[in-house]
């Protein structure tokens, strides 16, 4: 077991965890934002760049602090490291930077996308984003590609997280899509136009997190916060069967996998159970879902994140400039 | 003129060849190094003194020393000889000239390390210099250097010339693995360093081309000998491609501490600036190390004559210090306009970054736009404070080091001549293409 402080508050955990996770146990506001990180997808994480901390104490053994930030979702912890998230300032400006950097080229068509609610860009860019950009020359957009009749490919849209092409690669009997071209206009493509058809392809909607990929089959349907999520399943010979339905009214409009409290898919589910099985009918309801406070869907979500906002400031003003020697006791 | 190691036969008769080169006491080194114990091997280059010659300088003998050795994994060890940093064209010289004495380094190399196969990771751009090296290969596997049983020692080598596909990322260490491997050439992310895991997660050691062909005169001369050329802890020879308006461009092997001045301005080196001018800039260690004035590459800060050498280069930090590099020494002239240089630099960037992480992503092509509104003189005096912003925000916040490498040119010529980028705001469009760095090649008076 490590032990490590993260922003003054101290948990054990198992080794080689990451920071990311470790500050998931600890919960609550020290939690960095993660973009392109995915607990159940190896390999994820480190290109964003949201999570960035600072570690100011390598750990029991080194306690020399680590010259540069540290992508968090990759760093595994060591016994005695000392992290600042929230706490150092450093970390907030980077942030706002890579908040920034995503932005640029991003297109603000929140009010025709149909990820908006439940986007974890849009909640980013409110948490640690500007109200203006200071970017004045022309967004990049990319030509329409046809991946299929399932899924909707908004390459203007992405953030380029990576995580489509590894649910392709660990998910999927064989990958047709992956990254083309290099630098800002890399894009999410397959290699020539092709459906990308086969049974777990769905799950690449669900890890999206911005709206680059959606369900064609909910397409301008309704927005999110209109919809009611209940828990479901049915016996699926291809996946585990454990679904979220959204309905409007007594409507299923669209089915997804069952997301966790950081927005990841906890069972992904099949191609069958998400675009062919939409009526009642065809599932067993468990429970309305539980939708946590970080949610658009839920009510004043916004007026909690700027309390947050303003709690973040609090304790940013309470610090001394310098932290001595690490020393927190 | 000092003493020079790796080029110094360069004008002797089929040196290229592995006739000419044995002739001229060629893989004498080779069979020395198979008569001793791998860890003697790897113990003369540590004390050596011999530090990367790629760019970052980092001490080879303790790079080995880091491989891990687990039993029954494979070791590998790569060499880089992806050479695109703009400013740098010393490997490919001596590839073209002296492909053997890389081969003989890599065969000496790999029974140091324990590796029994072996790569060269070549750029995509240069053909030439590949068939060069298959050929010289060729003719090490038919003289008994490369296969099985080398020398009747029972060590046995393989090493294969593998063509990047022409991406300045495939030259960091693991961008290069991964393009080897056969996939887009994305920097991993570190830790797993690749001396534990690298090429098929087996534990690798990359190594530039010159890092690699000076292990064969350290064998040769020892290296506590080697160790007594130099200066302080930058030992041994390093080769200079030196560039830009000076009166003799080309590659150079210098004693590191040879004085900057010296080195510009000697007959035995550069020769001085053409056409009698004054020289005004600096970049010491190709495009990605900052950008000096001719007041700080000749002095450091403190007033005493700076060295080529790691550590007198990077006097006084990014402040007042730049870095020795890959050693692509480009001289700037009076004339020439650093504004327009640093938008030729960003734009090389911002075209070769990966596209994996967003600071690199994003970054690049902004500060390249930014600097392109500066030559079409449509920039405010906002945009200098922007493009420090946005540099110090791509700074040290990225994967691998690209990010780094396309930000220090801007910090370090807004830190130095932020003068002229005034100059263009406030003349204008009217200032538009009256400087240009990349004249005609150096070829043409002004």
């Amino acid at each position: 077991m490590a032990k490590v402080t993260i922003d003054g508050q101290t948990i054990e955990v198992p080794e080689g965890t990451s920071i990311l996770n470790a500050a998931r146990m600890i919960g609550g506001e020290i939690v960095p934002p993660a973009m392109c990180y995915y607990t159940s997808l190896e390999t994820s994480g480190g290109y964003c760049r949201t999570c960035m901390v600072k570690v100011v104490k390598g750990s029991e053994k080194d306690p020399r602090p680590m010259p540069k930030l540290v992508a968090s979702c990759r760093q595994p912890v060591m016994d005695g490291m000392e992290v600042q998230n929230i706490t150092s300032p450093e970390v907030i400006e980077a942030r706002a930077g890579v908040v920034e950097f995503l932005l640029m080229n991003h297109p603000l068509d929140c009010p025709i996308c149909d990820q908006a609610g439940e986007c974890n860009l849009q909640d980013l860019g409110y948490e640690h984003g500007k109200d203006g950009t200071r970017y004045e020359f022309e967004r990049r957009e990319f030509e329409k590609k046809d991946i299929g009749d399932k899924i909707q490919l908004h390459m203007t849209r992405c953030i380029l997280c990576y995580r489509c092409v590894k649910v392709a690669d660990q998910l999927c009997p064989s990958r047709v899509h992956g990254v083309m071209n290099r630098g800002d206009v890399s894009e999410i493509s397959t290699y020539i136009e092709k459906a990308i058809d086969n049974e777990m392809s769905g799950n690449m909607i669900d890890v999206c997190p911005v709206g680059a990929l959606t369900d064609k089959t909910f397409r301008f349907k309704s927005r999110v916060w209109f919809t009611k999520p209940v828990e479901a399943h049915r016996n699926c010979t291809k996946c585990s069967g454990n679904v979220r339905l959204w309905f409007k009214g007594a409507d299923v409009l669209r089915v997804t996998g069952r997301k966790d409290e950081w927005g990841e898919v906890k069972e992904f589910i099949c191609n069958e159970c998400r675009y062919d099985k939409k009526s009642v009918s065809d599932w067993v309801i468990e429970q309305p879902t539980h939708v946590d406070r970080h949610s658009v869907i839920s009510q004043n979500h916004y007026e909690n994140l700027k309390q947050m906002k303003l709690d973040t400031q609090r304790i940013k003003a309470k610090l001394p400039e310098k932290k001595t020697n690490g020393n927190t006791k | 003129m000092g003493r020079q190691l790796l080029i110094n036969d360069l004008d002797k008769e089929g040196i290229a060849t592995l006739a000419g080169y044995k002739a001229n006491g060629g893989y004498a080194a080779l069979e020395k190094a198979l008569k001793m114990k791998p860890e003697e091997v790897v113990s003369e280059v540590q004390k050596s003194g011999l530090r990367g010659r790629g760019g970052a300088g980092f001490p080879t003998g303790l790079k080995w020393s880091f491989i891990a050795k687990p039993p029954g994994v494979p070791r590998y060890l790569v060499c880089n000889a992806d050479e695109s940093e703009p400013g740098t064209f010393k490997d490919r010289y001596l590839m073209q000239r002296k492909p053997h004495i890389l081969i003989e380094g890599m065969i000496i190399s790999s029974f140091a390390l324990g590796a029994n196969t072996s790569y060269i990771y070549i750029r995509g751009e240069m053909m030439y210099q590949f068939h060069i090296l298959e050929k010289a290969i060729q003719e090490a596997y038919d003289a008994g250097y490369l296969g099985k049983n080398i020398l009747g020692t029972g060590y046995d080598l393989n090493l294969y010339v593998h063509c990047g596909a022409g991406a300045y990322i495939c030259g960091e260490e693991t961008g290069l693995i991964e393009s080897l491997e056969g996939k887009r050439g994305n920097p991993r992310i570190k830790p797993p360093f690749p001396a534990v895991k690298g090429v098929w997660q087996c534990p690798t050691v990359v190594n530039n081309v010159e890092t690699l062909a000076a292990v064969v005169p350290i064998i040769d001369m020892t290296g506590d000998e080697y160790a007594k050329i130099g200066v302080g802890k930058s030992t041994g020879t390093k080769l200079i491609s030196a560039s830009g308006h000076i009166n003799k461009p080309g590659v150079y092997e210098i004693e590191l501490g040879v004085p900057v001045e010296e080195f510009i301005y000697s007959d035995a080196y550069c020769g001085g600036i053409k056409n009698g001018k004054k020289m005004k800039a600096v970049v010491a260690g190709g495009s990605s190390v900052p950008i000096l004035p001719t007041e700080l590459i000749l002095k450091t800060a403190k007033g005493e004559p700076r060295l080529m050498s790691y550590e007198s280069l990077n006097h006084g930090g990014f402040i007042t210090g730049t870095m020795l590099g890959s050693g692509g020494f480009i001289v700037m002239d009076e004339d020439t306009s650093v504004v327009k240089n640093l938008w030729n630099f960003t734009r090389f960037y911002h075209h070769e970054s990966c596209g994996q992480c967003s600071p690199c992503r994003e970054g690049t092509g902004w500060m390249e736009k930014i600097l392109h509104k500066f030559l079409d003189g449509h920039a405010t005096v906002k945009d200098i404070d922007l493009l420090w912003d946005i540099q110090s925000k791509i700074d040290s916040r990225t994967i691998c080091p690209l990010g780094e490498a396309a930000a220090w040119p801007v910090a370090s010529t807004i830190r130095h001549f932020r003068s002229e980028f005034e100059e263009y705001i406030n003349k204008g469009e009217s200032f538009k293409d009256v400087k240009h760095y990349f004249r005609v090649n150096n070829l043409q008076p002004a």
